[in-house]
């Protein structure tokens, strides 16, 4: 019987079985940012534990960097006291560091997979939730606590239960103005933002296959609000083609032995899944949340459902949810005034992300009451984005184009909303106080679609500015 | 300065009802409150936004409740800890003083950091969830005892059975719940992993 992708690689770095029933996984790859971090170096530290493997931890700086002057030292002593942490760590740990300063920070899940850094095979894991993000390229990655981070540091292994594994399979062609971002969000919004508690989610089918490496790393980033630690994608020659010539990425020879180990740890044609769940992407269309987690969301033609219309086990989320948003059951979210569009996140923060947004905008101005941010995810994005001219495009639009950084998706930077205003926003929570303001709202959709709003001053379909 | 194997076969104690599904960490506590490099202290920002307005004052809230002041037992219902990964949200509510959690359901990253802390979140029916809020919200004083060799919870009203996955159960009931010097236990075991692997190898 053939194996999946999550038993092949999991074997393979199974260190032993531990007393508690566990297995003490080996983790290649752990990458560092600023804010989950320190306390952890702090308890390894205090007892007298070295790094095991520095040269498997990688860092950057994201979450909390300012976005529109990175220089140092930033405006916002507590945010400098952060990154000064994060130096003094990884020097005393001879740990690479990509700082403001090296041309190539970004957000820690733009920059893993744009180095090189996150290739098939591997096991990541890193003290952020989206770290399933890196399962787009056939890796198991997940995000982990403060004490597990001081695991990783001293012994480079973790003690996890493996997951059940739930076949996400998509089939046919996405329709014009649908993108991976809905196809996400039409994901949780059917199996729910607890429905992948105990799973791990391998997004398959022929759909999957077609998507973009870019495509790919949206999806699975989002796995983790649906409530799956991890989420994955079988490599295929996308992958490899993504890979190739990267900065750490490996190169000639060491590239052709490299395929032939990925091409080994795909899924094989007869494995079985716990569940499998289909979904034909012909019935998707633009997804917009109404709610405060993930899982509320509704086709943009459709309709904030009626709690009577919901499952019991929904309707208490959605009862808080409608008293947050002042929005009433039964009426559209289409048509909805913003005050704020947030174009960026690890979600939606990639070059694609930025074209398929500056593609709606081109030489059009957004509405006079919106606030827009174009924020990349990287150095290297924003480095790109202005190559292709998109930055000008973003500007003559009335968008304000930033430097690279989590930015208003969590607020721990300037970024935020002020008041209840509601935001247009291209990242992954729409959680209460989320994007900095404690009465906030929050609608999450596709870069496209944060770029018709912007443009119209409201939650529209982005097919009919297409 | 390793921490010495602590065992946790019971924890007892007076308890705080705070209902709804999908509480997310960021609720726990909003992100700026994370822009700190230790965890001292940071009891205080709870369920900050929740307890207090703009101006500082106090909302209603489960946590300014007089009657559960001292309450070390969390009740709670579906997914709670749902979201960021941030060992801030368990943190923030041992330093307030919680010891243990009982839910209908828990975010599996959330559950883990309670069980890295010595804290159980086990889980119970939504009959049986409510039942408990009902017993603590009527009667603030009842002592309840979460016991993890019978798993049940013990109160004077009656016994409920609750479920804990079994590796975390022994976790507490071996004291390996500090995972660390477990793992280091297998050191030459880890080494050997690390060079048999093919990436960062050369994949030869």
């Amino acid at each position: 019987m053939g194996k999946t992708l999550l038993t092949k690689v999991w074997d393979m770095h199974k260190v032993a079985t531990l007393p508690t029933g566990e297995d003490q996984l080996f983790i290649g790859l752990h990458l560092v940012h600023e804010v989950t971090s320190p306390q952890a170096f702090q308890m390894a530290r205090a007892r007298g534990l070295p790094v095991l493997f520095p040269e498997r931890s990688f860092a950057t700086v994201d979450h909390i960097v300012p976005t529109l002057v990175q220089e140092r030292p930033f405006g916002d002593p507590q945010a400098e006291a952060m990154i000064a942490e994060l130096e003094k760590n990884v020097r005393a740990n001879g740990i690479r560091y990509f700082g403001p300063a090296s041309g190539r920070q970004g957000i820690v899940h733009v920059i893993g997979p744009e180095l090189g850094l996150t290739q098939p095979g591997m096991t990541i894991a890193c003290g952020d939730s989206h770290t399933s993000t890196h399962g787009a390229l056939g890796a198991l990655a997940l995000g982990i606590g403060t004490s597990q981070i001081r695991d990783l540091l001293a012994t480079q292994t973790l003690a996890l239960r493996k997951p059940k594994l739930r076949l996400i399979k998509v089939e046919g062609d996405l329709p014009r103005g649908v993108f991976a971002k809905d196809v996400i969000l039409r994901v949780i919004a059917d199996l729910g933002a607890r429905g992948g508690i105990g799973y791990a989610y391998e997004y398959g089918g022929g759909t999957v296959a077609g998507l973009s490496m870019e495509e790919r790393l949206t999806i699975c980033n989002m796995s983790i609000e649906g409530g799956a630690r991890l989420g994955y994608c079988n490599p295929d020659t996308t992958t490899f083609d993504y890979i190739a010539g990267r900065e750490l990425a490996p190169a000639g020879g060491e590239f052709e032995r490299a395929v032939r180990f990925w091409e080994g740890v795909a899924s094989d044609p007869d494995a079985t899944y716990d569940d499998v769940y289909p979904l034909d992407a012909a019935t998707l269309e633009p997804m917009v949340t109404w709610g405060i987690n993930p899982g509320q969301g509704v086709g943009v033609s459709g309709r904030i459902p009626r709690r009577s219309d919901l499952p019991p086990e929904r309707r208490d989320a959605a009862a808080q949810a409608l008293i947050h948003m002042k929005f009433a059951e039964g009426e559209p979210v289409k048509g909805r005034k913003i005050d704020v569009a947030f174009l960026g996140s690890c979600t939606n923060g990639r070059l694609s992300d930025l074209k398929a947004a500056a593609a709606v905008l081109k030489g059009k101005k957004i509405a006079p009451h919106v606030r827009a941010l174009a924020v990349p995810g990287s150095q290297a994005v924003r480095r790109q984005a202005e190559e292709l001219g998109l930055d000008a495009v973003f500007r003559d639009a009335g968008f304000e184009w930033r430097h690279a950084g989590c930015s208003m998706c969590l607020a721990m930077n300037p970024d935020r909303l002020v008041g209840d205003q509601i935001c247009a926003s291209s990242s992954n929570r729409n959680f209460i106080g989320r994007q900095g303001s404690a009465k906030g709202r929050t609608i999450l959709m596709s870069p496209a679609m944060v770029a018709a709003a912007a443009l119209a001053g409201e939650v529209i379909d982005v097919r009919d500015v297409m | 300065m390793a921490k010495g194997k602590t065992i946790v076969k019971a924890i007892k104690g007076r308890a705080i009802p705070l209902p709804g599904d999908e509480i997310d960490t960021d609720r726990i506590i909003p992100a700026r409150f994370l822009k700190a490099i230790t965890f001292e202290g940071i009891g205080r920002y709870a369920f900050f936004d929740e307890r207090f307005d703009e101006g500082g004052g106090e909302k209603p809230h489960p946590l300014n409740d007089a009657r559960y002041r001292g309450g070390s037992i969390l009740f709670v219902n579906k997914n709670f800890g749902c979201g960021s990964s941030r060992e801030h949200a368990p943190q923030a509510l041992l330093d307030w003083g919680v010891r243990a959690l009982a839910g209908e359901s828990f975010a599996e990253i959330f559950a883990g950091n309670c069980t890295a802390l010595g804290m159980p979140a086990v889980r119970l029916s939504r009959e049986a969830i409510a039942t408990l809020m009902e017993a603590a919200g009527a009667r603030p004083e009842t002592e309840f005892a979460i016991d993890l060799e019978t798993m049940t919870i013990r109160f004077p009203n009656g016994e409920l059975p609750f479920e804990l996955p079994e590796s975390s159960r022994q976790a507490f009931l071996l004291g390996t719940w500090d995972s660390t010097e477990g793992l280091l236990s297998h050191v030459e075991e880890i080494r050997a992993r690390a060079r048999a692997l093919p990436y960062l190898n050369g994949f030869r």
